[in-house]
């Protein structure tokens, strides 16, 4: 039984990853509707901002902390410019949208590569977040629960933001029924802009975390679109509380089979698990109750 | 009715007399051109009328595995380039006639028939994973033509149309297991790779090993190809309380690999790493100080004192930049070069056949230390070397071996089951071929 401990530790912050890389698009895709191919490269950029900064600034602890809002004003205006100019034309047809992101995402490899390089850059984790911390007879690292922790911030962070501020309420009374909403005064336009902000900015944050686990390079948006998708349909499209709970439940479900099993067969399983989980209830967790006839 | 069903039945059957004889005439158009490309293969179209005479490189100039292999294009063009400023192959200028992979095996069979039938090249350089020197392999085979490989793989393989300039695993993997066992002393083992061909029958080759030597396996993992979390593993490997972990992980997962490895505080004074694919281009990716002190097995590093490396090292980073990095492939890559023009001299002649029966006993004084062909497995002799990764992100030799003849069946060493490896080889082979046809 001295598994289930490390184990569990191992699921919440295999968890906090997901859900990072997922909450972004949670708005994006689950609030909007509009399938981003191109979130995946949003975390990779939000990764070169963290590159970027920390040779900029040369101190590791302090570029990381500078780079997380940097990251996401960089990533929210990425999304700012590709819903201006792309997304805006194509809200009533998801399947362009996924198309169109699919070769922005390719497009901003290539310039990532041409700008950076093909081969990973090393992005240094601060002296702080290194090593672990016994907890309960388990080593948890550190840089898990700064990204636990980081992710209990943003969580509570875009709750506070969709449930008390008028742009809060206006993205929900647009996702609710758009027509509706346009026809009391909200420009939806406007809405549609501020929520890409948001929803792409969340995905540089995403990036940065991920350089204090993996490997900083070109691709590595690849390694979380699939599951930042997984979780948002696993949650239930356009709920946040359906978001958090899926990314932990399929995180320590992740880990405690990939204990007993391989980390391959893990991954499969988990799979066929949502797949089966999403026959019994197709509109995931949880789901908004809309008004708006379409 | 009855007549209608008999003409209707008649038509059919002219129908399928029709059918049948085209099909022939099909079949028989393609067996003559068929007959056509063999017969034109074996007198091969190779021009040597002019002054120049053309070559091959063959690599992934894009897709996933450009991050390594350009750099091993980089260097193939600076060994063309020395041996044409030196006056070329035979009194011929080398034209390099480059293709792109793009990381698809399929890609590489197709384009290297291209650069054999239509550009006529005397020689094909290149290739990295193991699958696309497989999906070429039958290419040259029926084109008698002949390749260089310069990757380290997993060996169980020969063939006559390909000279191996990479180590095989008795040159880099088995003297790595005997440094750990002589050197560190190890009892136990816990084996993470990446889950396809070379990794896999590393560990076969390395539990039969340990069967043998009396050293345990406390685990053996797999993840997928870019896998990105090892907090599972990590926690696995720091509970089994191995001697040292032997990683056959390829490309960006090393990154994910090493750090949530070191932030559990394992560190190479606890529980050291010894890698087979992290070589100096790779440490800079994988930062210096997730990796200061670990252990990798090669035949080369950069920091090697021989009066070639050095010329080696400073031509490359004048013609690249002093930034960049040689490495074990890379400089297996280069050696192939002058291995083959040593041939074409020996032998007088640009002709597969020729080089072949010249080929047994054939030298270059690589960067590494001389390097001489074996001429019935075509692989080249190697020195093993361990390496310890310092903090400039360079590797430092901690351990020379015996200068050690290729063996890529492991014919001389009574623990290796022969019959294990070859029906291994076999399903690696069908899995590849399943792979292809996926691609397609």
């Amino acid at each position: 039984m001295d598994f289930v401990l490390p184990q569990l530790v191992a699921g919440l912050s295999v968890g906090s990853i997901l859900l990072l890389a997922a909450i972004g698009l949670s708005l994006t895709f689950g609030q909007m509707g509009v399938i981003n191919m191109a979130h995946g490269e949003f975390i990779m950029v939000g990764a070169y901002t963290a590159f970027v900064t920390q040779g900029v600034l040369g101190h590791a602890g302090l570029s990381l902390l500078v780079s997380i809002p940097v990251a996401f004003v960089v990533g929210g205006a990425l999304g700012l410019v590709l819903e201006q100019t792309l997304i805006r034309h194509m809200y009533h047809r998801p399947l362009d949208t996924l198309l169109a992101t699919f070769g922005v995402g390719l497009i901003l490899q290539q310039v990532a590569r041409d700008l950076f390089g093909a081969p990973a850059v090393d992005v240094q984790t601060p002296s702080w977040l290194r090593g672990s911390v016994e907890i309960l007879g388990t080593a948890v690292p550190w840089s898990r629960i700064f990204i636990l922790g980081l992710v209990i911030l943003v969580v509570a962070g875009l709750s506070a933001l969709l449930a008390y501020t008028s742009l809060g309420r206006r993205i929900r009374a647009t996702v609710l029924n758009r027509d509706l909403a346009e026809t009391s005064g909200i420009s939806t336009r406007r809405t549609d802009r501020l929520t890409f902000f948001v929803g792409s900015g969340l995905a540089g944050i995403a990036g940065v975390t991920v350089t204090l686990i993996g490997s900083t390079s070109p691709t590595i948006g690849q390694s979380y679109i699939v599951d930042a998708f997984l979780v948002v349909v696993a949650g239930g499209i356009g709920k946040i509380k359906g978001a958090v709970i899926a990314a932990f439940s399929l995180g320590l479900l992740q880990a405690f089979i990939e204990y007993s099993t391989t980390a391959s067969i893990a991954k499969f399983l988990v799979l066929v698990i949502v797949v089966a989980f999403l026959q019994f209830r197709p509109q995931g967790l949880f789901s908004v109750r809309t008004r708006s006839l379409a | 009715m009855g007549d209608h069903l008999k003409r209707h039945h008649i038509a059919l059957r002219a129908g399928t007399a029709v059918a049948a004889v085209t099909s022939l005439l099909a079949l028989s158009a393609c067996g003559a051109r068929v007959g056509e490309e063999t017969s034109a293969a074996s007198e091969s179209c190779v021009d040597v009328s002019g002054d120049s005479i053309k070559i091959g490189f063959i690599n992934s100039l894009s897709g996933t595995m450009a991050i390594s292999e350009t750099t091993v294009n980089d260097v193939l063009h600076l060994a063309a380039d020395e041996i044409n400023e030196a006056g070329g192959v035979n009194g011929y200028e080398l034209e390099v006639v480059e293709e792109d992979g793009a990381s698809e095996p399929a890609t590489f069979a197709e384009r290297s028939q291209r650069l054999i039938a239509q550009e006529c090249v005397a020689a094909v350089f290149g290739g990295w994973t193991s699958a696309s020197r497989q999906a070429m392999l039958p290419v040259f085979e029926g084109n008698n033509s002949l390749l260089f490989y310069p990757t380290q793989y997993e060996g169980l393989e020969a063939s006559d149309n390909i000279f191996y300039t990479g180590a095989t695993t008795n040159q880099q993997i088995i003297p790595a297991l005997d440094y750990l066992l002589e050197e560190e002393e190890v009892e136990s083992l816990y084996l993470v790779g990446s889950d396809y061909v070379f990794p896999r029958t590393a560990n076969m080759i390395i539990k039969q090993w340990a069967d043998e030597n009396d050293v345990e396996i406390l685990g053996e993992d797999y993840t997928p190809l870019g896998s990105t979390d090892f907090t599972t593993i990590a926690n696995q490997i720091s509970r089994s309380g191995a001697d040292a972990v032997f990683n056959t992980l390829n490309g960006d997962s090393n990154v994910a690999f090493f750090r949530q490895y070191n932030s559990l505080g394992l560190s190479a004074e606890t529980m050291p790493v010894i890698s087979v694919s992290i070589a100096e281009e790779e440490v800079d990716g994988i930062g210096a100080s997730n990796l200061e002190g670990q252990l990798t097995s090669w035949n080369y590093y950069q920091t090697l004192d021989t009066p070639e490396n050095e010329a080696f090292v400073e031509a490359f980073q004048e013609e690249y930049g002093a930034s960049r990095v040689t490495s074990d492939v890379m400089q297996s890559a280069y050696n192939s070069l002058y291995l083959w023009k040593a041939m074409v001299e020996e032998a007088d002649s640009f002709a597969v056949d020729d080089i072949r029966d010249v080929a047994d006993g054939i030298s270059f004084d690589a960067p590494e230390g001389t390097v001489t062909i074996d001429g019935e497995t075509q692989h080249v002799t190697k020195t093993p070397r361990i390496g310890r990764i310092n903090a400039d992100g360079l590797i430092d030799t901690i351990w020379e071996g015996e200068l050690t003849e290729p063996d890529p069946f492991l014919e001389t060493y009574s623990w290796a089951d022969e019959e294990e490896a070859e029906e291994f080889a076999e399903e690696a082979g069908e899995g590849d071929d399943a792979d292809e046809g996926s691609d397609d």
